[in-house]
């Protein structure tokens, strides 16, 4: 739940980039820090392994202006994606505001971005949450492989395997590029806050 | 985890902070929750940290901390504390859901701080119930 400070007028809200490993979540996260650079007064926090693996979470303060009186404070939090790390998106998930789940398009990775899904749904509901309370939007990344040839998940399939039941916003994004990555941001903040205005009238 | 916090109460955390915490002579104080927001800060005014990102780590770390004492079958770590050269860092669990954070300097025993934030956390922790 996110924190509303009356006293500073602030509120502080934490959405999580979730989904398979090598899916792209920190590259979103990048896009988004080289993109808004002149915004974003702090550096973004990186808990890496050797091997340029997200261990723990990328963190990402991004202050969106005023809403209503108030200053608010979108904080992004991406998890590691690797199965093994399931201790540690579990602590990220904690207090999770909004979600957005990256999954790869690439045609060998279908059954990872099913088994990812369910994980996030597993961990929501040690927070009692289930995905259909909380803001979500899909986003396909890698949609630039095509242009090399690379066999990928077409939308519909996509759709059909991940989103027939949860019907969220989704896009088809590359975060490589940068396409859509910002659309996807600009969704989830909107779902988001609005949700948190129904949660707190 | 939900809960609201009044303008009085976050009023009343500030100055048992301010007058427990702060005058002890420390950089930096900040109450938090466990899933990394910010509740109450003070510092001397003189520091430029990043506290936002402090505390999404801090939560994280404590998150990871517990988690390590449960696989070698304790309940919790009561002291986590990190040395430095110049600052040091000491982390406290306030009730279930809250940590507090506090950055000092070579001036400040870490004993006495350590009674000093017990004490804190005993009169936060009533706030917090009202």
């Amino acid at each position: 739940m996110a924190f509303v400070n009356l006293k500073k007028k602030e509120i502080q809200v934490k959405i999580v980039y979730y989904g398979p490993g090598r899916g792209g979540k920190t590259t979103n996260l990048e896009y988004i820090y080289s993109r808004f650079n002149e915004r974003i007064k702090t550096e973004m926090v990186t808990i890496k392994t050797h091997g340029d693996r997200t261990l723990f979470f990328d963190f990402l303060p991004f202050d969106i202006g005023k809403i209503k009186g108030y200053d608010v404070k979108i904080q992004l939090y991406t998890v590691p994606g690797q199965v093994k790390y399931n201790a540690t998106r579990r602590l990220v998930l904690r207090g999770v505001d909004g979600i957005v789940f990256v999954a790869d398009s690439m045609a060998v990775r279908k059954e990872k971005n099913i088994l990812s899904l369910k994980n996030l749904e597993e961990n929501l509901s040690a927070y009692k949450k289930t995905l259909k309370q909380i803001p979500l939007v899909l986003q396909y990344n890698k949609r630039d492989l095509a242009e090399q040839g690379i066999p990928l998940l077409s939308h519909d399939v996509l759709e059909g395997t991940l989103n027939q039941e949860l019907k969220a916003a989704s896009f088809e994004a590359s975060a490589l590029t940068g396409k859509n990555v910002v659309a996807t941001m600009k969704r989830i903040i909107a779902l988001t806050m609005s949700s948190l205005e129904k949660q707190l009238t | 985890m939900q809960y609201t916090l009044g303008q009085t109460q976050l009023d009343s955390i500030e100055d048992v902070l301010q007058s427990d915490i702060m005058d002890l002579g420390v950089t930096c104080v900040v109450l938090i929750d466990m899933s990394g927001n910010i509740i109450a800060h003070l510092d001397t005014g003189d520091i430029q940290h990043d506290i936002y990102s402090l505390a999404a780590l801090a939560a994280g770390n404590f998150g990871a901390v517990s988690a390590m004492a449960k696989i070698i079958g304790e309940e919790e770590f009561s002291l986590l504390f990190h040395k430095g050269t110049k600052e040091n860092i000491h982390f406290s669990k306030v009730m279930e859901d809250f940590l507090l954070v506090t950055i000092f300097g070579k001036g400040v025993s870490l004993g006495f701080l350590r009674m000093k934030v017990a004490e804190a956390i005993g009169k936060i922790e009533k706030i917090l119930k009202e």
